[in-house]
């Protein structure tokens, strides 16, 4: 008996440490909202709701509150964040949103369509685009692509149209979302295929022997069963791509500009920095306290913007797993 | 439905004349729908190949013995500026100490969530934390790091200057942030392996009257080995990758700068740099002087990238094995 009530106290014992060790997640994620906050406030608290807002030069308010006056009552908070809050939507969204169809589509090509010996090459080419370095793109992207955009859409004519307001030398949006697509599109299609496979296969045998083809199938019901995970992958590669900071910082020309689309498809080759990219940037500047604090900010709504998604990707989720394949990993996350 | 499957000559149904009755109709949509999903999988092969020969071909052109043994040096003339030592060290005990933080942490997690995982409540926010980890930005980790070991408490971990301020840029401090970018990644596979251990392995163990702690440790946590080596690849793989938190948090000097008299400790009290960082600032965003050398570093960084890759591959294969005798 009292081995037994050792045993069971061991057991319990064994129990509350690892719960402890795991609830530490939770103390971590609190901690850090609460830090970056209490920090981004005073930032935000000057500003208001105009730290979204247009106005001025980004890059000069950023300088002037760099070099804003020591004493803590003459600190400079005055920011208009829209250029880097467009550029992150912006470049965010478009990615995500090319992405996702080619995700899709190589996921059902992957799953259904590929000859054996194509599918043997394909699997690990996801896994290795998926785990390229960011740096490794970037350096691409500067080094191959930005002078290939430059030399290619760029003529005198539409460098003098928008003279006036910035210098376009291919480094530019255009570049940036091919690039994260190519990056996050990978760690999507893993997730998608998972989910075609776990489809029960008798569901598209049912709908092949009614007389079906086979792209009617896999589109009505193993596509439409896999909704919930491709909400997943979609969460997750938007949460990837809104921290893109690096590979952004170096081939979208780190110029605090809000491409205006009725340029028309000079647009597409003007440059842009999202708000990580500047966080990246100026990252010499964070013991400055106005400047650190202003940055720190920008982290804060990086922050509440990826718990955001995490949120509304989880309750996209419970509502479409009603009728979805339940049983897909989607914790875990990247290509697994 | 309509193949004449008896000897019965009964009428089949007046079908139109072009139809095969043995096919099912392939509409124009569905067509357009093949050929773009044959196109995205061609175009990321093409894609892949594209990089890695690209890369290959500017690896073996620029990368030599000599730049991966010397130390780098700070100068203005290319010839003199030495190879990128200290960033490889840098890369390989970042790597390290990240996944040897994150492991048993990742793995204790994915062991309460699904042996224990009790009271629910908890469990699910421990879960949906974890997301949240997964999905926060490194360059957010990156900067709350620095204020976190910026604070007082955390003074041994990294330089303190005169006047007590804490630098809280180290090896440790990039680290253990850095544990976090892997965390997510361990604790998913781990989990996925418990799961993948049938109930009936766990019963055998009750059965011979042991408990549910020695279980896992006896039982399951050599059960899933091949799960958890999986979820450390994938996590060494995105911690040797990651630019934002070396840039912030270890200082991204360009050698290993020591702090204190021991040796080792110091190393590790101390900033670096990586392989990311070296290619971040030799390539034309950052000082912009050396595309070669920054070619050079990328080949080196993507070579141990695919390496880790493959090792993720082999013990996958190993894996499938396992539990089905």
């Amino acid at each position: 008996m009292t081995s037994a009530a050792t045993k069971n106290r061991v057991d319990r014992r064994a129990e509350l440490v690892l719960g402890a060790l795991a609830s530490t997640v939770l103390l971590l994620i609190a901690g850090m909202i609460v830090f970056v906050m209490l920090k981004a406030w005073p930032s935000f608290a000057h500003n208001g709701l105009t730290w979204f807002g247009p106005g001025g030069n980004v890059d000069q308010e950023l300088t002037d509150i760099f070099n804003s006056p020591a004493e803590p009552s003459h600190y400079i908070y005055t920011l208009h964040a829209w250029p880097l809050v467009y550029a992150t939507a912006l470049i965010t969204l478009s990615a995500v949103a090319i992405g996702l169809v080619v995700a899709v589509l190589s996921a059902m090509f992957i799953v259904e369509f590929a000859p054996t010996a194509l599918r043997r090459v394909l699997e690990p080419v996801v896994r290795l685009l998926a785990a390229v370095p960011s740096v490794v793109y970037g350096l691409i992207g500067i080094l191959v692509i930005v002078p290939f955009v430059a030399k290619t859409f760029i003529s005198e004519s539409t460098k003098n149209s928008v003279a006036y307001v910035v210098q376009l030398d291919g480094t530019s949006i255009l570049v940036g979302v091919l690039i994260l697509t190519v990056m996050i599109t990978p760690i999507m299609i893993a997730i998608v295929v998972d989910a075609l496979r776990a489809v029960p296969n008798s569901w598209g045998e049912g709908a092949l022997a009614l007389g079906i083809n086979r792209w009617r199938a896999l589109w009505t019901i193993g596509v439409r069963a896999a909704r919930p995970a491709i909400v997943a992958a979609a969460v997750l590669a938007t949460a990837r791509a809104l921290g893109e900071a690096i590979m952004l910082s170096m081939v979208t020309g780190s110029v605090g500009f809000t491409p205006n689309p009725l340029d028309g498809l000079t647009f597409f080759i003007e440059p842009a920095r999202p708000l990580a990219a500047t966080i990246v940037d100026n990252s010499e500047g964070l013991s400055v306290v106005p400047f650190g604090q202003t940055l720190y900010a920008m982290a804060a709504v990086l922050l509440v913007a990826s718990a955001f998604l995490s949120f509304s990707g989880w309750y996209i989720r419970r509502l479409l797993r009603v009728r979805g394949v339940t049983s897909v990993g989607t914790t875990a996350p990247g290509p697994a | 439905m309509s193949t004449p499957a008896t000897q019965v000559p009964v009428e089949p149904l007046p079908l139109p004349a072009e139809r095969r009755d043995d096919a099912p109709a392939w509409g124009i949509f569905d067509r357009i729908g093949v050929v773009l999903a044959w196109v995205a999988g061609i175009t990321l092969c093409l894609i892949a190949a594209a990089i890695v020969i690209y890369m290959l071909f500017r690896g073996l052109q620029y990368v030599n013995l000599h730049l991966i043994v010397t130390h780098p040096e700070v100068g203005l003339d290319q010839s003199k500026t030495g190879g990128f030592l200290d960033p490889i060290i840098g890369t390989v005990i970042l790597t390290v100490l990240g996944t040897a933080i994150a492991l048993p942490i990742g793995v204790a997690i994915a062991v309460w969530l699904s042996e224990y995982g009790r009271p629910r409540g908890l469990a699910r926010a421990v879960e949906s934390g974890v997301e949240i980890v997964a999905g926060t930005p490194s360059i957010v980790l990156a900067i709350f790091g620095l204020l976190l070991f910026s604070q007082g408490i955390f003074g041994f971990l990294s330089f303190t200057a005169e006047g007590n301020a804490v630098f809280g840029r180290s090896f440790f401090t990039a680290g253990a942030m850095m544990s976090l970018i892997a965390l997510p990644l361990v604790v998913g596979s781990t989990r996925e392996a418990l799961h993948a251990i049938p109930d009936h392995v766990r019963e055998a163990s009750y059965a011979l009257g042991k408990d549910r702690a020695s279980t896992i440790r006896r039982v399951l946590i050599p059960g899933s080995r091949s799960g958890i080596a999986t979820g450390a690849s994938l996590g060494m793989g995105r911690i040797a990758g990651d630019t934002a938190i070396v840039v912030i948090l270890l200082g991204a000097t360009l050698t290993l700068q020591g702090v204190g008299g021991v040796p080792g400790l110091s190393t590790l009290k101390g900033t670096g740099s990586t392989l990311t960082t070296y290619v971040y600032n030799n390539s034309p965003s950052g000082e912009g002087g050396a595309p070669e050398k920054a070619y050079a570093a990328a080949f080196v960084l993507l070579m141990i990238v695919i390496l880790l890759n493959f090792a993720v591959d082999l013990i996958a294969r190993r894996r499938k094995a396992q539990w089905r005798a």
